[in-house]
């Protein structure tokens, strides 16, 4: 094939603007490449350069302005095969400078071709991230008081390896975008072309001024050694295989009796580190050894390692409603955090509730009736004292059974980790 | 029958995976972030792709890549999250990109309170998109709902070539749950139809009778266009009135037109009632709690938790609610969609229930107003 152009819609930009030569130097690439137009895809985003899809018989994706390495990353991961190109002006550059730098980052195979001139051509030639600060445009003062990029300098420390800073005028431009579609990794040109209809009606730029500018540039050759790496598809493809499928989630069936009926309740007040979220998921499991659904809320702070750790669990026959706690059969007060957080609940408290409290935690007045566990005589590490006050409701048969715990433990937890936690559990009995 | 403990989350991921979900994208936000764990958990070593944007932009905007070259694709956020989507949604409404969107509400406004749970964005789901075409918009009860409406939106979004949301909250979404997984009742899995190959093939053209265009991938022997801009069937830019008229009309009818065949809902009718309890969400289960705890008595409730709210299921909510004089609404904000209740029951004594404080509506609290 001879042309990649669509004949029916040719090129609608002011004449003598630099995109239309782009236009043309891309069509004898991919054509030159020998490749088709079902083998092509062309992102593109706003501004005059967001109209080249619509000048090419190939697959086209034209979205939000600034966004077009989203689409194209999206699309190449789900097509390895396709050549992926993607074009974008100053100004999309400017506002998805974000995916640009992640682009150089992850090294996937796109092309991206900046379509410089050095201003916002549809909008009204108001100053971008490339505007030089001596330029008249039309953002007044605002462009001397602050500095154009180089995309390619801040693509290759981002970890981009093939970058090239081109001028649309110079005779190899098609030679050099062949080269950037060929890498197997984000290739980048900054191809820097002038604007009639907006940019040089105030500033003077030449082919060759921008050829002269070109070469007063630092080079890049330096970061083909220093970034070259596996392409991302590729790699993600070669650690994806490795992975062991996942097994269904477990189906626990009914095999023990559970020792009470009805809706029951139970929270345990901690501090994070103690293992709080994680009794309480053993509980729910124990409740479902025994046929029962279950619930479990929790509450803590965003913080990881401080503060409170509150879960609130309901075990049911029935398919539970409402997952706040309004009448609990058990709180367990295991740190000074989770009590705090809870202050006003004690004095609610029904005589019937159970309050497992480790000794040293001060509580609130409360009906109800209160037992204290010296975890410490007992030789057991806060990380542990949840479970342990599981396996103290177990031995009392209230919520839990001593057979449904032990269920619950091998259901989530196996060799070593299984053996402590049932010596936690034989430990907290007592 | 056996039980199955899983997190909001974790379902949503099953569901999502079960309905043929092979891309996967977002950025990780509290309450949202276990979705996207459970994603790269069961995709990658399924053949499937989980990627982690650079922001919650980048991730939509891969799904989007991704949609258009045939995957079933999903991504998650919370408010501010859902916030950064909104031009990305604009796009998938109006080009009509499948995507399933996951909002698990945290309290707000704005960043808000990442550990607490609301129902905040429900208008905000509707509305923010530029131009104001509808979505469809799934809201889960509980945990059994998070997988069975996953399925559906997937199925949704595949029907109607549209975003489809869940609208989870964090107390749905990180409280860990039993449920029956294999007694679900689960929905057959669906795709979007794709063009006929003896018949010239014009990307958002519709058949005859029909309100969706069929579609072709990106990257298949049939070239394909997409485009952000308003266009004409052919998929390029028109600025002809009555083209764009006919494609902005279309959009709207072809959810609109359709809700009654997704309308998803529970409902416990009483006898006697003279009380309806309307509400959606978590707040549904107190409500149930609330209403079943008056049955027997002298003065019962009935019950409608509506799991599609947008489009609007106007014909259930008027059907539902045409033998009672009181209406209850409750909802985990200070009163957004009583709005559309409002208007669907002009004439009605209308009551609203509701709180915004990261607390769960209390069955005592809706039980205080169905006595008034
Ligand atoms: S405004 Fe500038 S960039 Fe746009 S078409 Fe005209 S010359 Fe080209």
């Amino acid at each position: 094939m001879d042309s990649l152009l669509n004949s029916s819609r040719p090129p609608v930009f002011c004449p003598g603007c630099a995109h239309e030569r782009v236009v043309r130097a891309l069509d004898q690439a991919l054509t030159g490449m020998g490749l088709s137009g079902e083998q092509v895809v062309i992102v593109t985003d706003i501004g005059c350069s967001g109209l080249f899809d619509t000048f090419f018989n190939t697959h086209a994706f034209h979205g939000l302005h600034g966004r077009a390495l989203t689409y194209a990353t999206g699309i190449k991961m789900a097509r390895p095969d396709l050549t992926v190109i993607v074009t974008m002006g100053d100004g999309g550059l400017g506002i998805g400078g974000a995916h640009v730098l992640s682009t150089s980052r992850r090294n996937i195979d796109l092309t991206l071709l900046v379509l410089n001139n050095f201003n916002y051509g549809m909008t009204g030639g108001q100053c971008s991230s490339t505007t030089p600060q001596d330029a008249r445009v039309g953002s007044g003062f605002l462009n001397r008081i602050e500095r154009p990029v180089d995309i390619c300098e801040v693509a290759g420390a981002a970890g981009a390896a093939m970058m090239v800073r081109a001028s649309t005028y110079q005779k190899d431009l098609v030679d050099q975008m062949q080269s950037a579609i060929r890498f197997k990794g984000f290739s980048v040109m900054d191809i820097r072309g002038v604007c009639p209809g907006r940019y040089t009606k105030h500033n003077k730029l030449t082919p060759n001024a921008i050829e002269t500018e070109l070469s007063g540039f630092p080079p890049l050759d330096h970061y083909a050694a220093r970034n070259a790496r596996t392409e991302y598809g590729t790699a993600y493809r070669r650690e994806a295989a490795k992975l062991e499928p996942v097994p269904p989630p477990a189906r626990i069936h009914a095999e023990h009796q559970a020792p009470q009926s009805g809706r029951r309740e139970m929270v345990i007040l901690g501090s994070a580190g103690q293992r709080i979220l994680t009794a309480g998921e053993i509980l729910c499991l124990a409740g479902a050894t025994a046929g029962l659904h279950a619930t479990q809320k929790n509450d803590y702070p965003i913080t990881v390692m401080r503060g409170h750790s509150v879960s609130e669990m309901i075990l049911d026959e029935h398919e539970i409603g409402y997952t706040g706690i309004e009448n609990p059969s058990v709180v367990a007060a295991l740190a000074p955090e989770g009590v705090a957080r809870r202050k006003k609940m004690f004095a609610g408290l029904s005589a019937d509730t159970l309050v497992l409290a480790a000794a040293g935690v001060e509580l609130p007045d409360t009906p109800a009736r209160v037992e204290t566990i010296d975890f410490k005589a007992l030789k057991l590490k806060s990380p542990d004292r949840a479970l342990a006050a599981l396996a103290r409701l177990a031995e009392n048969r209230r919520m839990l059974t001593p057979e449904m715990l032990d269920s619950a433990l091998a259901l989530r937890f196996k060799g070593r980790v299984l053996e402590g936690a049932r010596y936690v559990v034989e430990t907290g009995r007592s | 029958m056996a039980l199955t403990l899983l997190e909001g989350n974790e379902a949503i991921g099953w569901g999502a995976l079960d309905a043929g979900c092979r891309f996967f994208a977002g950025y990780p936000i509290t309450p949202a972030t276990t979705v996207y764990n459970t994603m790269l958990r069961l995709l990658p070593p399924s053949g499937g792709i989980c990627l982690q944007g650079e922001d919650e932009i980048a991730s939509i905007g891969f799904c989007l890549g991704a949609s258009m070259a045939g995957l079933k694709t999903m991504t998650a956020t919370s408010g501010p999250g859902i916030s950064l989507y909104s031009e990305q949604i604009s796009f998938a409404v109006g080009s009509e990109i499948p995507i399933v969107i996951v909002d698990v509400q945290r309290l707000g406004p704005s960043t808000g309170s990442a550990t607490k749970g609301a129902d905040g964005d429900i208008q905000f789901l509707r509305w923010g998109n530029s131009g104001g075409q509808p979505v469809i918009v799934l809201a889960p009860v509980d945990v059994k709902d998070c997988y069975i409406l996953t399925r559906h939106a997937f199925n949704l979004a595949e029907i109607y070539r549209c975003p489809v949301f869940i609208a989870a909250n964090k107390e749905i979404s990180m409280t860990r749950e039993t449920l029956d997984l294999d007694g679900l009742n689960k929905p057959e899995i669906r795709n979007r139809k794709t063009a006929d190959p003896d018949r010239p093939f014009l990307p958002f053209a519709t058949p005859e009778g029909r309100l969706t265009p069929d579609f072709l991938p990106i990257g298949g022997d049939r070239l394909v266009r997409q485009t952000s801009s308003t266009h004409g069937p052919d998929g390029y830019i028109t600025t002809d009135p009555a083209l764009i008229g006919q494609t902005q009309e279309r959009l709207m009818k072809k959810l609109e037109s359709a809700v009654d065949g997704f309308t998803f809902f529970d409902e416990e009718t009483v006898p006697d009632a003279d009380t309806l309890v309307i509400t959606y969400g978590v707040s549904g289960r107190a409500a149930r709690d609330a209403v079943r705890s008056l049955s027997g008595t002298d003065r019962p409730a009935s019950l409608l938790v509506l799991k599609t709210l947008w489009p609007v299921p106007e014909k259930r909510i008027q059907e539902a609610a045409a033998g009672y004089e009181r209406i209850v609404v409750v909802e985990m904000n200070l009163g957004q969609y009583v709005r559309e209740i409002q208007r669907l029951l002009p004439g009605k004594d209308i009551s609203f229930v509701g709180r915004m404080d990261g607390e769960l509506v209390k069955p005592g609290e809706i039980l205080e107003v169905i006595h008034g």
